[in-house]
């Protein structure tokens, strides 16, 4: 018999198969479900919106690159978390944001949402919305402005505001937007509902032909990605879910309370940012709890929440604080909710 | 898990499903294994206190003649696996990696390799505690892999009164087919060993617990089981790791052994199928455990199968007999999920070998998988059969917070399955940390 070769032994430890996916293969879907919604808001909004995007993630790209390198982290672009802070953080600004404010939200969603608490896996905040949170601090006037959708010159021209120089004031879009569509009244479903007191139709707010951020304004479209990834296995259905069914019977309660005074259950669920926070920010593994149990207290709180912030603080939106905020409780709740591990039962009694 | 069993499907909560690769070998039927030139008998083959050599180099031994004795109630004697003789007693490689004292045997090659050294008994005249005392005169320790001592298992703790004998027959890692094949081929053999075992610990009802995924072999059992209904086979969901002592009592009666307890203290007892199916033969003719049958498989190996192999088979005699490429990866002594990789093919075949796999890359997918921080997906969360919360063992781990480990995130618990790892998108690799943990707490215990 012959000698066999001596083979080359790799020496590893257990388990030697490895289930997918991958930390690379889960982002990258992410980037894949977060491109149609992307490319919706191009088709909305406009050339304004593609360079915001483009912009945006940019930004987050660069940042990432020059603060891991110095950081000795080596390149954690292939990662691709940075590229969906970047299209997350996008899709959540007004579409005719200047750029040079996103190239800044960017900047500060990474630096100080991510790699300040040591990067990818150690942030406590989503960063996205660390970056929204800081422009709207620093540029209250241009991160309300809205523009209308559907504009006819749309892929030609730029919105006014898109353009402005760094410090300097944007020009007012709010003339610009009525010379364009005569009955635009600058706000946003929500901030009409609130202000105004008018209710958008909730198949408008549902195929997302109306004013609000990039990326915020079709509910459907969010939710088809959001399945997508929930069906890959690339997201946690739990926390999506309890945060739409937490907004949901809120808003119902308050509804049948009084129904003059506050809109319907699916206007709710269909305005504003919620849809896109609930699947594609809440959900952000990182910055949510891992217990069974966590997931749905963490979701519902984020969902009540954002409906009181809503109908009782003072921004017509509340999403991105009730995020924050959840963000904030999550090792919290992780901490109370600790499985009860097998054979903890005192006498191991059947079930 | 109430709810589980109430959707009828016999199973634990938790858990993971690694593909099976079962089919090369499923259906291949035993064979034997010619006999090397050379057989390592390691004196440590088992859990507990090590044999004592009883043999001197130079020393002609025949096949299934004691060549060393148990050294205490925690330790089982050794037999030599074929006739020849005695080379040295020496320092050998282990799947382990440090290397251990072994008996060497150089076999006789003219020799005809029967099994002279036997001491037939009658089972019936025997009392409980004299069945124990044989069972370690065979040397058995648990084939299943984990190598625990066969009569320790059957000594019923003071106290403690056993109803239900588990008799484990799920072999939830991928690749391996022992213990199916065994089920098909040996049924008498198991039934006898079952009932042995049931005398032993004093069980009314013995259950055969079989993956799903093997009606062949449940069918199989049927047609030897005894008339009066105290054994009978029972299918679990195919699952790992539904094999896990725990998981099993679980998945079959729906009760949780206590947190640092035994499944004595909920009056049950558990073997591996593979185990009583060798108690079965060997007890009434009075022999050593000197051989047993393990999986030569994956993509590596040419003629992937069901060997009989005397135990001290050095890997590269059996590679070497299976056809082997040489350019596979790894090699690996168990299951892809709690095997050792070795790292010498001088390791010899001992009996708690289940299978040998020759993995290449692209089953590891190790190559391309880069290790990231965790992301907290709770993947490994929701896969751990322990319910414990890897995800925060990890994070301690990496700390060196080893006590809180052990006194908030029940570390003691974890059956160190790899479910944790397996799921980890960020390839960390955590069931290797808790096993540091563990030894470097039992270390400044002692
Ligand atoms: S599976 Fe890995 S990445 Fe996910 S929570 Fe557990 S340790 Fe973290
Ligand atoms: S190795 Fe331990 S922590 Fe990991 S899944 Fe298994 S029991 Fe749970």
């Amino acid at each position: 018999m012959n000698k066999p070769q001596q083979p080359h032994i790799e020496l590893r430890t257990s388990p030697h198969v490895k289930a997918a996916p991958t930390v690379e293969q889960i982002m990258r879907n992410v980037v894949y479900a977060l491109l149609p919604i992307a490319a919706f808001a191009v088709w909305q909004f406009g050339i304004s919106a593609l360079a915001l995007i483009l912009v945006v993630t940019g930004s987050c790209l660069a940042t990432e690159y020059a603060f891991s390198r110095s950081a000795g982290r080596g390149n954690t672009l292939s990662d691709w978390s940075a590229a969906i802070t970047g299209l997350l953080l996008a899709l959540t600004l007004p579409p005719g944001f200047p750029l040079w404010m996103g190239a800044v939200a960017g900047f500060i969603a990474i630096a100080l949402g991510k790699t300040l608490f040591g990067g990818l896996g150690y942030n406590v905040f989503n960063p996205a919305l660390v970056g929204r949170a800081f422009v709207q601090a620093a540029f209250p006037v241009a991160i309300t402005t809205w523009t209308p959708a559907g504009l006819p010159g749309r892929f030609v021209e730029f919105i006014p505001t898109t353009l402005a120089l760094p410090f300097m004031t944007p020009p007012a879009v709010g003339e610009w937007s009525k010379q364009q569509v005569d009955s635009f009244s600058g706000a946003t479903p929500l901030a009409q509902w609130k202000f105004e007191g008018v209710i958008t139709s909730t198949s408008d707010l549902f195929t997302g032909m109306v004013a609000g951020s990039a990326g915020e304004t079709s509910a459907l479209l969010i939710l088809l990605c959001g399945i997508y990834l929930a069906a890959r296995r690339m997201m946690d259905w739990r926390i999506p879910s309890a945060v739409l069914l937490g907004a949901f019977v809120t808003a119902l309660v308050f509804h049948l309370l009084n129904d003059q005074h506050y809109p319907t259950p699916l206007f709710v669920l269909f305005s504003g940012g919620l849809m896109l926070g609930a699947l594609f920010m809440a959900s952000d593994m990182v910055a949510s709890p891992v217990t069974p149990w966590g997931v749905w207290i963490y979701g519902l709180f984020i969902g009540v929440l954002t409906v009181i912030i809503r109908y009782f603080g003072g921004l017509s939106e509340g999403v991105m604080y009730a995020i924050l905020l959840g963000n904030a409780l999550s090792p919290l709740i992780e901490h109370i909710t600790q499985p009860r591990i097998y054979g903890a039962r005192k006498s191991g009694a059947k079930s | 898990m109430t709810l589980l069993r109430w959707f009828g499907r016999k199973t634990f909560s938790h858990g993971v499903h690694p593909q099976a690769h079962k089919e090369d070998t499923a259906d291949k039927p035993i064979r034997r294994l010619p006999f090397a030139p050379r057989m390592i008998v390691p004196l440590a083959q088992h859990l507990g206190k090590p044999s004592r050599a009883t043999v001197k180099v130079g020393q002609e031994v025949v096949r299934g003649q004691p060549i060393a004795e148990a050294d205490g109630f925690m330790s089982v004697p050794q037999h030599a696996p074929a006739t020849g003789v005695v080379e040295a007693i020496r320092l050998m490689p282990s799947a382990q990696g440090p290397r251990v004292p072994a008996i060497v045997i150089r076999v006789y090659e003219a020799s005809n390799q029967e099994v002279l050294w036997r001491t037939p008994r009658d089972m019936n005249a025997l009392t409980p505690e004299q069945i124990i005392q044989a069972v370690q005169d065979t040397g058995l320790v648990g084939l299943g892999g984990a190598a625990f001592p066969s009569h320790v298992k059957l000594k019923v703790p003071s106290g403690a009164v056993i109803d239900t004998l588990i008799v484990n027959g799920c072999e939830c890692e991928p690749y391996l087919t022992t213990d199916h094949r065994v089920m098909l081929e040996q049924g008498p053999d198991l039934i006898r060993g079952t009932q042995y075992a049931m005398r032993v610990v004093g069980a009314r009802q013995a259950i055969i617990g079989v993956e799903d995924n093997k009606p062949d072999a449940i069918a199989a059992i049927r047609r030897h089981l005894p008339a009066d209904g105290s054994i009978r086979v029972e299918a679990v969901e195919t699952k790992y790791p539904q094999g896990a002592e725990k998981m099993l009592i679980t998945s079959l009666l729906g009760r949780e052994v206590p947190s640092g307890g035994l499944p004595a203290q909920i009056g049950v007892v558990v073997n591996n199928v593979g185990t009583l199916t060798a108690l079965g033969r060997l007890l009434p003719r009075g022999e050593g455990l000197i051989e047993r049958v393990i999986t030569v498989a994956g993509p590596g190996v040419k003629k992937p199968g069901n060997y009989l192999v005397p135990i001290g088979t050095p890997l590269r005699f059996v590679l070497n007999h299976v056809g082997f490429s040489g350019s596979e990866q790894e090699v690996i002594l168990g299951g892809p999920m709690m095997g050792n990789a070795v790292a010498s093919l001088d390791v010899p075949i001992t009996k708690g070998s289940s299978g040998v796999l020759v993995l290449s890359n692209s089953e590891i997918q190790a190559e391309t998988r880069r290790i990231h921080p965790c992301i907290k997906c709770g993947k490994c969360v929701a896969a751990c059969p322990m319910h414990l919360n890897p995800t925060q063992l990890g994070l301690l781990a990496a700390k060196r917070e080893y006590d809180v480990m052990a006194e908030r995130f029940h570390l003691k618990d974890c059956i160190e399955c790899g479910c944790c790892s397996f799921v980890c998108p960020s390839s960390i690799p955590l069931v290797q940390y808790f096993r540091i943990a563990k030894s470097i707490l039992r270390e400044r215990a002692a």
